[in-house]
């Protein structure tokens, strides 16, 4: 699809000469994932988790849909049904715990894969819409995941659902309808779980629409590569299959290992207790707190404590929207015309503190509001709209980046041609010693 | 590139047969994939099966003291009708006159009901063509051409033993486990 050494397609036997004439789908499939497909010969660990990504999201898929098989949404069936789906159905315990912990995977790799694009520069021309799509399913995979909590109806099910839609009350005039129109009534109840589940059964497909939009536009230029030097012959790439699909699969074996490992052994413990207990629209728990991969954005919600100009939980409602939309503005903020991080000293600072950043506002946002935690997070939420609207632009214009590899085969053989020449010779000029 | 591979390795490892270290690890590591897959595929599978809470609702208790000869009742049973029927000693005398060994499925009255109870006829009212609810044990329902009970679907007829005498269904109405607790109570299952 991408180089001009791309391998077409060449149907083995009869019958796919057959399919491919009528149907070229093994053809998609061949140049998409197989051997039709130049990858950059020296992607790192870091690349694995796309792929992973879409493990999830197909075991997200899966689990879900026998879920519903036993689930009722009704306000008073729903929580039961999830009890008699972990006491009473086979394996029902192994699918749920599967689904909640698959949820929380999907997140970590998604977060890995995102800061691997924001180190590595993936966000920067011609992948401007790779990024802007990845961020459209992110956005997807947060409202997805929210209505997904909601639907066990326990106690933080419901003032999850009571808190998450109450943001929209946020904006003047219009706020309050806003928020009842999407609750379907004062609170959440029936009207609200019903269409939550509708929605939370529609997404992960349209999830699936996007991921292809994601994987299509990747394949235009091709995957990007750790040292950002765009690829220039068939030396510096390697057929998708066997390689990657190698690396790929063994390191999926590897991850798989620390999710089944917490799905059996931990299956609770990135959860919240309290959602064990029947939704009760009368108390709110003592301390309620979103799933832990909302926990920065709930940070940055709590952060704005003063009234300015506008109320003080509109602006928290507006900076938490924020910090996600200008992320889409990332590759005209950032106009060094070096990828990598590896190659740009000052930048990897700053991306080693947003790391540090991010983990401190998810300290702040996952534990009751302190004084002392406000204003960390204050200063974790400032810091981190600093970094991108500031930081990134000031660096990329006064930085020296380090000198770039003539080419990523050059990047990938550290003097091995001279190793493999004969002792007492020079190294033929360009020779290359195969791996 | 298998041939680049094989030229590499080949002195080495290429048996007579050409096979090389790297078809084994191939196969195993296929083989070892292809058992996880089957394995995840289990609880996808066995979660169909039915749950404990349905299994739990396998036997019944009935009260049979209010029945009178040539009358019957349908009670539920793991969300199926039982046909409990108090049979007349004509009804008895009718089923007793057939030839069991004539029938599609041959069985007697008596291999149908508990000794000393010969008047109690407990049949699963579902027909064995395709399990619609036979009529017949309703006041005035239709009993079919022989005086027991008619499957209104496709036209099975059963007589008074609950077996299939005509139409298309294959086996006698299914007797159920059940025993009596005590001369008016039953237990089924």
């Amino acid at each position: 699809m991408s180089f001009s050494w791309a391998k077409p397609y060449e149907p083995k036997s009869a019958m796919m000469k057959w399919l491919d004439e009528r149907l070229p789908l093994p053809r998609v499939v061949y140049g998409a994932v197989g051997g039709g497909y130049p990858v950059p010969r020296n992607l790192n660990m870091w690349w694995n988790f796309g792929v992973l990504a879409g493990i999830f999201l197909t075991i997200q898929i899966v689990t879900g849909i026998v879920l519903a098989m036993w689930y009722y949404a009704t306000a008073d069936g729903a929580f039961g049904s999830v009890e008699h789906l972990m006491r009473d159905v086979n394996a029902g315990w192994l699918i749920r715990y599967a689904h909640m912990n698959g949820a929380s995977f999907f997140f970590i790799v998604t977060y890995i894969h995102i800061f691997r694009g924001l180190y590595y520069g993936s966000y920067k021309a011609p992948r401007e819409l790779v990024w802007m799509l990845g961020l459209v399913i992110y956005l997807l995979m947060m409202a997805t995941a929210f209505m997904g909590y909601v639907l066990p109806w326990g106690q933080m099910s419901y003032w999850g659902a009571q808190v998450i839609t109450g943001f929209f009350s946020a904006f003047p005039l219009v706020g309050e309808p806003i928020r009842q129109w999407l609750l379907g009534g004062y609170a959440p109840d029936q009207a609200a779980l019903t269409r939550f589940f509708s929605l939370h059964y529609l997404l992960p497909f349209i999830i699936a629409a996007v991921v292809i939009l994601h994987i299509w536009a990747l394949h235009i230029p091709g995957s990007g590569n750790p040292t950002g030097v765009d690829v220039k012959d068939e030396k510096d790439t390697l057929p998708f299959h066997p390689f990657y699909t190698a690396k790929d699969g063994w390191f999926a074996a590897a991850v798989l290992t620390a999710y089944a490992i917490v799905t059996y052994f931990a299956p609770n413990y990135l959860g919240h207790p309290d959602n064990y207990i029947q939704a009760n629209p009368l108390a709110t728990p003592a301390h309620i707190v979103p799933e832990w991969y909302f926990w920065p954005f709930y940070a940055i919600l709590k952060s704005f404590t003063v009234d300015f100009i506008l109320e003080a939980k509109l602006w928290g409602v507006l900076a938490m929207f924020g910090s996600i939309l200008l992320l889409f503005f990332l590759p005209w903020l950032d106009k060094s015309p070096v990828r990598s991080g590896s190659y740009r000293p000052l930048f990897r600072v700053f991306f080693v503190l947003l790391i540090l950043d991010v983990i401190i506002l998810g300290w702040a946002g996952g534990f009751s509001p302190t004084p002392v935690r406000v204003a960390v997070g204050q200063l974790a939420t400032a810091y981190y709209f600093l970094h991108f609207l500031v930081i990134l632009p000031l660096v990329s214009s006064f930085e020296t980046p380090l000198p770039l590899p003539k080419s990523i085969t050059d990047s990938v053989l550290h003097g091995e041609a001279a190793e493999a020449a004969p002792a007492g010779q020079k190294p033929r000029r360009g020779a290359v010693a195969t791996a | 590139m298998a041939t680049k591979a094989r030229s590499a390795e080949g002195s080495h490892n290429a048996g007579v047969d050409g096979v090389r270290r790297r078809d084994f690890l191939n196969v195993a590591a296929v083989s070892f994939a292809g058992v996880g897959a089957v394995a995840a595929l289990a609880p996808l599978i066995v979660q169909m099966s039915p749950p404990a809470d349905v299994l739990a609702l396998a036997s019944t208790e009935v009260d049979i003291s209010k029945i009178q000869p040539g009358q019957g009742i349908k009670v539920s049973w793991r969300k199926q009708p039982v046909f409990v029927r108090n049979l007349t000693p004509k009804e008895i005398a009718e089923a007793n006159k057939v030839d069991a060994s004539a029938l599609r499925d041959p069985q007697t009255l008596a291999e149908r009901t508990k000794p000393g109870h010969a008047n109690w006829l407990v049949t699963m009212g579902v027909c064995t063509h395709l399990g619609c609810v036979p009529l017949g044990i309703g006041e005035g329902e239709n009993r079919g051409p022989y005086g027991g009970y008619f499957c209104p679907c496709h036209g099975s007829a059963y007589d008074t033993a609950g077996r299939i005498r005509s139409g298309p269904a294959p086996l006698n109405l299914q007797v159920p486990e059940y025993k009596f607790t005590a001369p008016t109570k039953l237990e089924i299952g």
